[in-house]
């Protein structure tokens, strides 16, 4: 038999007070991101902001800066270039919800295809997006989030306890908000794409989570004379090796997308990643906890 | 071997033999394929085939106005004749102004329509208005006219598998997919289509003075400035032209009476034509009796005057009229290429649309990209797979080995479900298929860990096996739940790509289930059915 780890003892609930700090500061960064997201000061991405990218591929590499010059000249101002030198790709973004849609992009493709006619021009996608689009995916995505989130509050509530669900639920919260901070820090794209991985993140660290839950539910059954938090502790370590070989095989997969899956996947694979990471610590040092915080020693008795 | 393990392996080969079959149309010996078997299969979304995507919004509005202007039209006509001395209708935006306010002109207007109410009265005369209820009709039946046109000339354009539906009140999604000239696409489907004619002021004096064309994108200025010049009724238009040796493209400006003496309704047929001298197309249109009628009547009153026609208000020409007309067939020219005169027709022949369409989104993938996608979605998905499987060899042996055949049955069901379902396949259901293949071996870890476990405490192989299932049945059945319930609401909010994300977890969890319960459980009691197995490889 392999094992990565042995049988462990190791005092997860003794470290809950550092944990509930990091993490405090995860989701305290995480809802300045939702506030940032709101304002419209964060990076979000056009699908959310309206505005338009155009993603054009030539037959060999050009400095941005040419592409740059060429767009002021013929008028397209505050735009975003970004290019993937690999693939002699570039994007071009403005985010600026326009009233009437389609001349910005005809305008972009007509000035690029003409100044590099000799660099084969192909056009690899456009995409437009009103400002009242815009606002409608940005709202859409808010109860996207708050009826997954319900709705697993209400699942663990029937299946477990009350107090059990409001520990899955502020842990699958702290993973959105905490990826989503680090999204936030890192100036990436906020978007449609990254809203799926978020609720994607939610459901793993859940399943992390409940696998813990029914552990320490099964261990109460024959608690004894040992303390709750030792039964905690006793689940935690019991369920630890399973937890760590499921993160790794999906961090595995992820890992694949991330690296072969191609420019639009990349984000959404670097999003899942991280997910991960912070839906087993989760699922350790910030479940858990939270339940023992919100329930005396009676609550955990029955069921 | 025993009935309760053939009934199971019974169901596994079956289910494995139809997901293969529903796959085969989603490969490329798709034509080869008995027919029956055709319809099934993946299709790839948008952004993997390349395509267009577009969401209008109907003004509705507009088409409220238009009515307005027509009952007002036709209050003036009856007026006319019952010979009501200084009866007037006017529209002011969504108000009928009737004057004066006598007995005998609200008789008429309530006469004539109904829906029409009462809204004001001010200085002797009388302010009506639509109710609600008809200002809603009208709306919706702008909404579903513009649906049907559209529907028209997307037919005729030829797109292999369209989808056009309406969307909330006023909304029209269209997608066409495998579109390769978005642009031209995008130009057929939004544009109204209004052909109007109307005649040329030449008379006025400040014919003379304005400038015969003028740089593209000065149209707004050249208005103002003579905004205050122009005489009563008339307006500037204004028309496209291209230097045949330049290149150079230029709007020639036209001094035009505002009303319209004729509109396209009348207008029966349209096809194209090449002209013989300049071998150019044009675009022939044809009326009908009445449209022929009116057309001849308004050419032999107007001969050596210049009438102008009109679309969407460009002018594409503005011939002189030498002669009467009869007949009821004229010509559209301008400088037309080829496909240009051939969507013009198409355009023309299903008809103009209710009210114009404001593009509230559009989403162009070119054919290359969604190439690109599927190629680097496959290569993920293969390196992701072996990734994981090597990895359940090392670590649980034997054990591992049977987990890897559960994950391969995953991944076959998986595609054969979504294939059967004729499943929209996107670049994030792509993704969602690799993730799955990471998620897929966790009941199996689950299972595995409870039974090492119960190998620990000393149990044999076989009872150890039992029990671990047993305990980790629930567990698997929650995760999975919860799972589902983020699927769920995936597939309610998301749109195109990531319900097609949703639709691939989804169907995840339940074969999931299905292969870990039925299909690795299977194998174990096999294997320990026959002897009792000292150990396990696990």
């Amino acid at each position: 038999m392999i094992e990565i780890i042995k049988k462990t003892n190791i005092d997860f609930m003794g470290k809950r007070n550092i944990a509930l700090a990091v993490s405090g500061i995860l989701i305290l960064i995480g809802f300045v991101a939702i506030i940032q997201i709101a304002r419209g000061a964060a990076n979000l991405g056009i699908d959310f902001a309206g505005g338009t990218s155009v993603q054009i591929k030539f037959n060999r590499s050009i400095p941005l800066q040419d592409i740059r010059d060429v767009l002021a000249q013929g008028d397209v101002t505050d735009f975003d270039l970004q290019d993937l030198p690999s693939e002699n790709k570039i994007l071009i973004r403005i985010k600026k919800g326009e009233e009437t849609l389609g001349n910005m992009s005809t305008k972009i493709i007509s000035i690029l295809s003409q100044e590099f006619s000799e660099s084969n021009v192909v056009v690899d996608s456009t995409t437009e997006i009103g400002p009242k689009v815009g606002a409608r995916l940005r709202k859409d995505a808010m109860w996207a989030i708050m009826a997954a989130i319900i709705g697993i509050l209400i699942y663990i509530t029937v299946r477990f306890q009350f107090r059990f669900s409001v520990g899955a639920t502020v842990a699958t919260f702290h993973d959105v908000l905490a990826v989503l901070c680090i999204f936030y820090l890192m100036g990436k794209e906020i978007n449609l794409i990254l809203v799926s991985a978020l609720l994607m993140i939610a459901g793993y660290s859940l399943t992390d989570t409940v696998v813990v839950f029914d552990r320490i539910r099964e261990n109460l059954k024959f608690k004894g004379r040992k303390s709750t938090i030792d039964i905690v502790n006793q689940s935690l370590n019991e369920v630890l090796s399973r937890t760590i070989i499921t993160s790794l095989t999906t961090f595995f997969a992820a890992c694949a997308l991330f690296v072969l899956g191609g420019e639009v996947i990349h984000d959404f694979a670097f999003a899942i990643m991280l997910g991960i990471i912070i839906g087993t610590y989760s699922s350790m040092f910030v479940a858990s906890p939270i339940v023992l915080l919100m329930g005396h020693e009676r609550a955990f008795s029955k069921r | 071997m025993k009935k309760k393990f053939f009934w199971r392996i019974a169901l596994i080969v079956a289910a494995t033999v139809l997901s293969v079959l529903f796959f085969l149309p989603s490969t490329q010996i798709r034509s080869s394929l008995p027919e029956w078997l055709q319809k099934y299969g993946m299709v790839l979304g948008l952004d993997l085939q390349g395509g267009v995507h577009l969401v209008y919004e109907v003004i509705g509005d507009k088409a409220v106005d238009v009515t307005l202007d027509r009952r007002v039209l036709h209050l003036m006509n009856v007026f006319k004749e019952k010979k009501v001395e200084g009866a007037k209708a006017v529209r002011n935006n969504r108000d009928i102004l009737v004057t004066p306010d006598t007995k005998e002109v609200i008789g008429i207007v309530l006469g004539e329509f109904s829906d029409l109410v009462e809204y004001s009265r001010s200085d002797g005369g009388l302010v009506y208005r639509l109710d609600d209820r008809e200002i809603a009709r009208i709306k919706d039946f702008a909404a579903e006219q513009a649906l049907e046109t559209i529907r028209n000339r997307v037919d005729q354009f030829g797109v292999s598998e369209p989808t056009i539906h309406r969307q909330a009140e006023s909304e029209l999604v269209i997608q066409l997919p495998g579109v390769k000239d978005a642009k031209r696409a995008i130009d057929l489907v939004g544009k109204t289509a209004i052909l109007e004619f109307k005649l040329l002021d030449d008379e006025s004096p400040i014919a003379a003075q304005l400038p015969s064309s003028i740089p593209l994108d000065l149209e707004d200025e050249t208005r103002q400035q003579y905004a205050d010049q122009l005489p009563e009724g008339d307006e500037l238009m204004f028309g496209r032209e291209r230097n045949k040796e330049t290149g150079v493209e230029t709007k020639r400006v036209y001094l035009m009476k505002k009303q319209s003496l004729m509109t396209g309704e009348f207008l029966t047929e349209s096809r194209v034509n090449i002209d013989q001298r300049f071998n150019e197309p044009y675009v022939g249109i044809s009326f009908d009796s009445t449209g022929a009628k009116l057309f001849e009547e308004i050419t032999s009153n107007n001969i050596n005057k210049r009438l102008a026609i009109i679309l969407d208000g460009n002018v594409y020409s503005a011939p002189v009229i030498r002669d009467r007309i009869a007949g009821g067939d004229a010509q559209i020219t301008g400088t037309f290429t080829m496909q240009e005169a051939k969507d013009l027709a198409i355009v023309l022949r299903s008809g103009s649309l209710p009210a114009p369409l404001k593009m509230l989104q559009n989403v162009t993938v070119g054919p290359s990209l969604g190439r690109d996608s599927i190629d680097a979605g496959f290569k993920a998905g293969i390196i992701g797979a072996i990734l994981v499987i090597i990895f359940m060899i090392l670590y649980y042996k034997m054990s591992g080995l049977i987990a890897d055949f559960a994950l391969v049955l995953n991944i076959v069901f998986l595609v054969g479900v979504l294939s059967a379902f004729s499943a929209t396949l996107t670049l994030p259901g792509i993704a969602g298929i690799i993730l799955a293949i990471g998620m897929a071996v966790d009941s199996n870890v689950l299972m595995f860990e409870r039974i090492r476990e119960e190998i620990r405490v000393g149990k044999t192989p076989r009872a150890a096996i039992d029990s671990g299932y047993d305990k980790a049945f629930w567990t698997i059945f929650d995760s999975h739940v919860t799972t589902l319930i983020t699927a769920v609401v995936l597939f309610q909010f998301g749109t195109g790509p990531i319900k097609g994300f949703a639709v691939t977890l989804g169907w995840g969890v339940f074969i999931n289930l299905f292969t870990a319960l039925i299909g690795t459980k299977t194998i174990f009691d096999l294997i320990t059915s026959k002897r009792e197995v000292k150990s396990l490889s696990i």
